[in-house]
């Protein structure tokens, strides 16, 4: 039984207290479904933790953006292409503080996903948040990013307009700016698309959300052949939160309310706000070259090997 | 240009007699690696070929122009002066980090197959007398797929330009990032990209040449921020590969989508350049951006 079946199950017997209306018997019965989601959604499996990260009723980066600004103006458009819709950017306000967000949104319903392109940018999306961060560094405002997205999107026409380099331009420009920058993993961090909005200062992510190379489905069709076996391939991947804090991939995990972020979406981004307040200001000590310098030696640390035979370098 | 060619040439052969005090690589000393049949069929063309008379003409079919995919050895062998190459940075160990079943044993019989440590060497070498610092990606080694060892090779591989104060030259050719490493694999874009700017900032050449295949977390981390980006003939690159791109729009793709011509057409490779041609190529860029001090 996976964390839809549970979740199901516990809103079936929400919808039906409500229908008996007999108070003392409801409180009774509530009080026991608080019981059975403590004891069954505490634990949760890697897979199970995919399926939050993709949940329909998720909060999506709009839903943060607008807990987190005071007020918000949309900038849009790459000025070479067209705007990219699956990638949102502009100025806002956190508690006073001018910041540009750069965000990948997703759908609520299907006509809007469609819109969006399920959140997997092209790359004068990428191209796009590229030239608001480096307005940003003009105007020396820091940088938080949204990341929410299976994967970059893999066309026909972003092949042509070279989702690879929009990739790595993005890669080698991010490490490039001296104002500081913090990635927030909402939900699904898929593969280069997530890294190329990731490479920061400061990575945090929600306890529900994902960070992997690929989706549990393509890594169990590349390595095991069969797409079913996505399931199994989550557990191997260690794609969850916790696992990629013990790799020091990621910097800090923000709590989630039991059963998933839309159980009480306004404490999700409460938590996720004061997660990033407090980044922020211990960001905002350090001068740009340290920051810098900083952001760059932390990923130059990356990496599981063992080395012997030193040369001369 | 020919004359300064030359001069740099003239060069090298007053230098080596001091040959003798280079540490003499592994790898130079090995033999050229012919495949095992006498005669083998082209994929293309569907000739049979001469294997011998192909390894001859630089592992570029006869018949049809085809240009075989090639071992990192190999690769040395008709790219650099021989004798020139020094390795570097060898004998880093692949470790495990998600206990995958049967990781180990694979690295460990790529690496018998193909003599190397990983999918990726480096080291110093002369083009036609020009010193640089040369990289090649093999991908006989796990489809030259990059995981942590590769992306410290390739990091390490700048590191040491900027140290030497060269020029880097990187022959890449991979199926993108390694599944098996996870998200240490996906970190390695993000430290080979900065690997790329350190060693820009230093006001040094990044040639990057891309080979038949370049696909994945290669092409969008280093292999395409090059300051200059050949590329071979009919040579493979892009993000997604075809087989993923055909499921997602769900019909046949063109001719031709994804070579490397099609890509200089779109504007993301400077020059398609044939093999036989290619050395003379990277010397002369080498030589154009020599450091007047």
């Amino acid at each position: 039984m996976n964390i839809l079946d549970k979740e199901r199950k516990v809103r079936e017997l929400e919808s039906k207290i409500d229908e008996l209306g007999n108070k003392e018997i409801t409180s009774k019965l509530k009080l026991e479904i608080d019981n059975y989601k403590q004891e069954s959604m505490i634990n949760l499996t890697s897979w199970d933790r995919v399926l939050l990260a993709r949940h329909q009723l998720r909060p999506t980066s709009k839903e943060f953006i607008n807990y987190l600004c005071d007020d918000f103006i949309e900038l849009r458009g790459d000025r070479l292409f067209r705007d990219d819709k699956s990638i949102i950017g502009g100025i806002g306000t956190i508690n006073g503080n001018v910041v540009t967000i750069i965000a990948q949104q997703k759908g609520k319903s299907l006509d809007e996903n469609l819109e969006r392109n399920f959140a997997m940018p092209h790359p004068e999306g990428y191209r796009k948040a590229l030239r608001l961060m480096k307005q940003a560094e003009k105007f020396r405002r820091p940088i938080i990013t949204l990341i929410d997205t299976p994967g970059a999107y893999p066309g026909l026409e972003a092949e042509e307009r070279g989702q690879g380099e929009a990739i790595a331009r993005n890669l080698l420009e991010m490490s490039n700016f001296t104002v500081p920058t913090i990635a927030v993993i909402i939900g699904e961090g898929g593969s280069g698309g997530a890294l190329a909005l990731g490479v920061t200062n400061k990575v945090i992510m929600l306890e529900n959300a994902i960070y992997s190379i690929l989706s549990p489905e393509g890594y169990a069709t590349i390595l095991w052949k069969d797409a079913s076996l996505a399931s199994k391939a989550a557990e191997v991947m260690k794609l969850t939160s916790y696992d990629l804090e013990e790799f020091g991939i990621i910097d800090r995990i923000v709590k989630e309310p039991l059963g998933g972020a839309h159980f009480d979406k306004t404490l999700t981004f409460k938590n996720t706000k004061k997660a990033i307040l407090e980044e922020l200001y211990s960001l905002r000590k350090l001068t740009g070259e340290e920051l810098r310098e900083s952001r760059m030696d932390k990923y130059r640390e990356f990496g599981f090997f063992q080395r012997f035979n030193y040369d001369n370098l | 240009m020919n004359n300064l060619v030359k001069t740099f040439e003239n060069r090298r052969s007053l230098k080596s007699k001091f040959k003798i005090a280079r540490t003499k690589s592994k790898i130079t000393s090995s033999k050229i690696d012919v495949p095992k049949g006498l005669y083998e069929k082209c994929p293309t063309c569907k000739e049979t070929v001469n294997m011998k008379n192909t390894v001859d003409n630089k592992f570029i079919c006869k018949n049809c122009g085809e240009h075989f995919r090639v071992r990192a050895i190999d690769r040395l062998k008709i790219t650099v002066d021989s004798g020139t190459f020094v390795e570097k940075g060898h004998g880093y160990i692949t470790l495990n980090p998600l206990f995958q079943d049967g990781y180990e044993e694979k690295i460990s019989d790529y690496k018998a197959k193909t003599n190397l440590d990983e999918a990726y060497i480096y080291g110093y070498a002369e083009i036609n007398g020009v010193p640089t610092v040369i990289g090649i990606m093999d991908s006989y080694f796990l489809m030259g797929s990059m995981g942590s060892v590769v992306g410290e090779k390739v990091t390490k591989s700048f590191e040491y330009a900027m140290y030497k104060k060269l020029p880097i030259i990187i022959f890449t050719a991979s199926g993108g990032a390694r599944m098996q490493e996870g998200i240490f694999s996906l970190m390695q874009m993000a430290k080979t990209s900065q690997g790329v700017l350190r060693h820009s900032k230093m006001g040094l050449l990044y040639i990057s040449v891309l080979t038949n295949p370049t696909t994945g977390g290669v092409t969008a981390s280093f292999a395409t921020l090059g300051d200059i980006i050949l590329a071979e003939p009919n040579a493979l690159v892009g993000f997604a590969g075809p087989r993923v791109i055909e499921q997602t729009i769900n019909q046949k793709l063109p001719e031709g989508f994804q070579r490397s011509e099609f890509l200089e057409k779109k504007g993301f490779i400077d020059k398609v350049v044939n093999r036989n041609d290619l050395k003379d190529t990277l010397s002369k860029l080498l030589i154009l951006h020599r450091r007047i001090r």
